[in-house]
């Protein structure tokens, strides 16, 4: 009761002199009452949360934007002004470079990991037996912890190990580095994230495709429409959405590889990544304004990726609104 | 029109029936190809130190209840250690996400406030920074709070950065009827106990999604205990197990074994909760 006349009687005046002038034409309709409450009412839930995010996302990319003009170490009170040096090291150094290539090899099979979601989901939601066990397996990968997924390959890519017998079995002799080749380590690599990532693509695919109202393969099967074809033009239009989200994820998650080559390889024999070269130049080799330059291009790439995608493909879900 | 669709399917069944089977081959090959590389390494944890040397490793061990590595690796691994920490880990970050995500979506949903369109734009653009990229700079920031090598460190990062649980918040509470919150205030209640008594409860499922799905990134996160709690002390299940590579060398069957602790308690927890699981992942990456 009390709460009810302190509410009312104190929290009006400052709503109706604050708030209601600019919002009230909007949502008046819908939600009227709500507006009965304190200025900061609603800042004293946010505070936490945007301190949080203002200090762990927004302070570091100031901070940053701020290093990468200084050839700062990470650890002398003094930095100096070096300009865009960081930036044209970046742009110019073929070897700081030669991560992007390492990238195209993750986003190739980062497509190829879409297409065989794509496959199993669309074959999954039909009439299959153990429908449910195999979703399960191929979806484990993905919730293993990535350390465990990191050694469990390379027992399973050792010399003479896992692969190579399987190999054998099948006949295909010869003897392979798959993690000492220069050639073949990337594409190793790549092969265990789409073993680990397939999964959750699966499931993404199958819960779209799930949604989609039953009676419209009945009516295509009615009309002789085979799988492909119910594919085509039933399926792949309905699930457009999450596969574009998927290739938005794809591309920045190809950028940001990290764990598994870390973990695997520690980015040696050119499995080097963007983020494993950014995070050994400031750790490792104490060059800090040159790490920050390169997650700041980092950055500005997914940024840039993201916002294509927004323009091509125009809001299909709605978004915090 | 039943009749004629299983007709048609039948006859359709018959045509495909290669299909069909290509179909079959296809999911066993795709099982194969995840649960070879883990069953392998299953095999190799139950073998002694010289069947490990002496056998390929598609071998099947010869005393399937050989646990010998198991308690090396619990032991000598640090895992024990390594599992309260991250329960304690776990256990704080999981429980302040929960009341930082639907606090905020409850703001946000409920309120109208000046900057609103500001503060959701500030959540909405961080959730497109890959927070692996910012580490250069929030490594000063971490170290400057005084966090480095606590377990502060990863608790203030995980509850700090974690903007998709906001997300499943809000689209969640935007499905309780705002009439509900109206009937309370009438009833006298203020905004936070509209928060505690009404919002929160209503909220289970979600709360369980961001549950499931923080639960399952903290468990498994390697980048940050490894940049911030350097200590063997404060090793996490993921730091301990990656320590496993130095002393114990080329014991791959300690390894394995270590790596098996590690993952077991994942596939029980699948197991038990897969129908919330697969909702959580859904909910948590479409986001």
């Amino acid at each position: 009761m009390t709460a009810l006349q302190r509410d009312r009687g104190a929290g009006k005046p400052p709503a109706a002199a604050d708030d209601a002038a600019p919002a009230g034409p909007r949502r008046a309709p819908r939600r009227k009452a709500l507006r009965r409450h304190w200025w900061f009412t609603p800042w004293l839930y946010l505070v936490v949360p945007l301190a949080f995010l203002v200090t762990f996302t927004y302070l570091p990319i100031g901070d940053m934007i701020g290093y990468s003009f200084t050839d700062w170490d990470g650890i002398s009170p003094e930095k100096e002004y070096v300009g865009f040096e960081n930036y044209t090291d970046l742009f110019t150094r073929p070897e700081l470079f030669k991560v992007f290539l390492v990238s195209g090899v993750y986003l190739v099979a980062a497509v190829l990991q879409i297409a065989l979601a794509l496959y199993f989901a669309t074959v999954l939601s039909f009439n299959t037996r153990f429908r449910n066990l195999f979703k399960g397996i191929l979806f484990f990968p993905y919730l293993i912890n990535g350390v465990a997924i990191g050694f469990v390959f390379l027992f399973f890519f050792q010399p003479h190990g896992t692969l190579d017998s399987l190999l054998s079995m099948f006949g295909a002799h010869g003897k392979h580095q798959w993690l000492g080749d220069p050639d073949l380590v990337n594409k190793s690599l790549a092969g265990v994230s789409v073993w680990r990532y397939t999964g959750l693509n699966l499931v993404l695919f199958l819960g779209a495709i799930q949604s989609i109202p039953p009676h419209l393969y009945e009516a295509a099967a009615l009309d002789g429409a085979n799988r492909w074809q119910q594919f085509r033009h039933i399926i792949a239009p309905s699930i457009k959405p999450v596969i574009s989200l998927s290739a938005i994820l794809a591309v920045s998650g190809s950028l940001a590889v990290f764990e598994i080559p870390y973990i695997m390889t520690g980015g040696s024999n050119g499995s080097q990544t963007f983020v494993i070269q950014s995070i050994n130049m400031a750790f490792k080799f104490d060059k800090f304004g040159l790490a920050s330059a390169s997650a700041v291009v980092l950055i500005v790439l997914i940024l840039i990726v993201t916002w294509i995608q927004r323009r091509l493909v125009p809001e299909e879900r709605v978004e915090l609104s | 029109m039943t009749t004629a669709v299983n007709h048609n399917r039948r006859r359709f069944h018959a045509r495909s029936a290669a299909a069909s089977g290509a179909k079959y081959l296809s999911l066993v090959l795709a099982s194969a190809v995840v649960l070879v590389p883990l069953l392998v390494i299953l095999f190799t944890s139950l073998k002694t130190r010289k069947e490990a040397l002496t056998t390929g490793p598609l071998d099947l061990p010869s005393d399937w209840f050989n646990f010998e590595n198991f308690r090396i690796a619990f032991t000598q691994g640090n895992m024990m250690p390594a599992f309260l920490n991250t329960g304690i880990i776990l256990l704080v970050s999981v429980t302040g996400t929960v009341v930082i995500g639907s606090m905020t979506a409850y703001a946000i949903d409920r309120f109208e406030f000046r900057f609103k369109k500001l503060v959701m734009g500030a959540f909405l653009l961080a959730s497109l920074v890959p927070s692996v990229t910012t580490q250069v700079a929030t490594f000063q920031i971490v170290n400057e709070l005084g966090a480095f090598n606590t377990r502060w460190a990863p608790i203030l990062l995980y509850l700090g950065t974690d903007i998709i649980s906001i997300y499943i918040f809000l689209q969640f509470i935007r499905s309780i009827p705002v009439s509900l919150d109206e009937a309370a205030r009438l009833d006298g209640a203020n905004s936070f106990t509209i928060y505690r008594r009404i919002i929160l409860p209503m909220l289970k499922p979600a709360i369980a999604t961001v549950v499931i799905v923080k639960g399952v990134t903290v468990y498994n996160d390697f980048f940050i205990p490894f940049l911030y709690m350097p200590s063997t002390d404060l090793g996490t299940i993921s730091t301990s197990l990656f320590r496993f590579q130095g002393p114990f060398g080329v014991n791959w069957e300690i390894i394995s074994a270590g790596a098996i602790l590690v993952i077991l308690p994942t596939l029980v927890v699948f197991l038990a909760l897969q129908r919330l699981i697969y909702a959580g992942f859904a909910a948590g990456s479409s986001k």
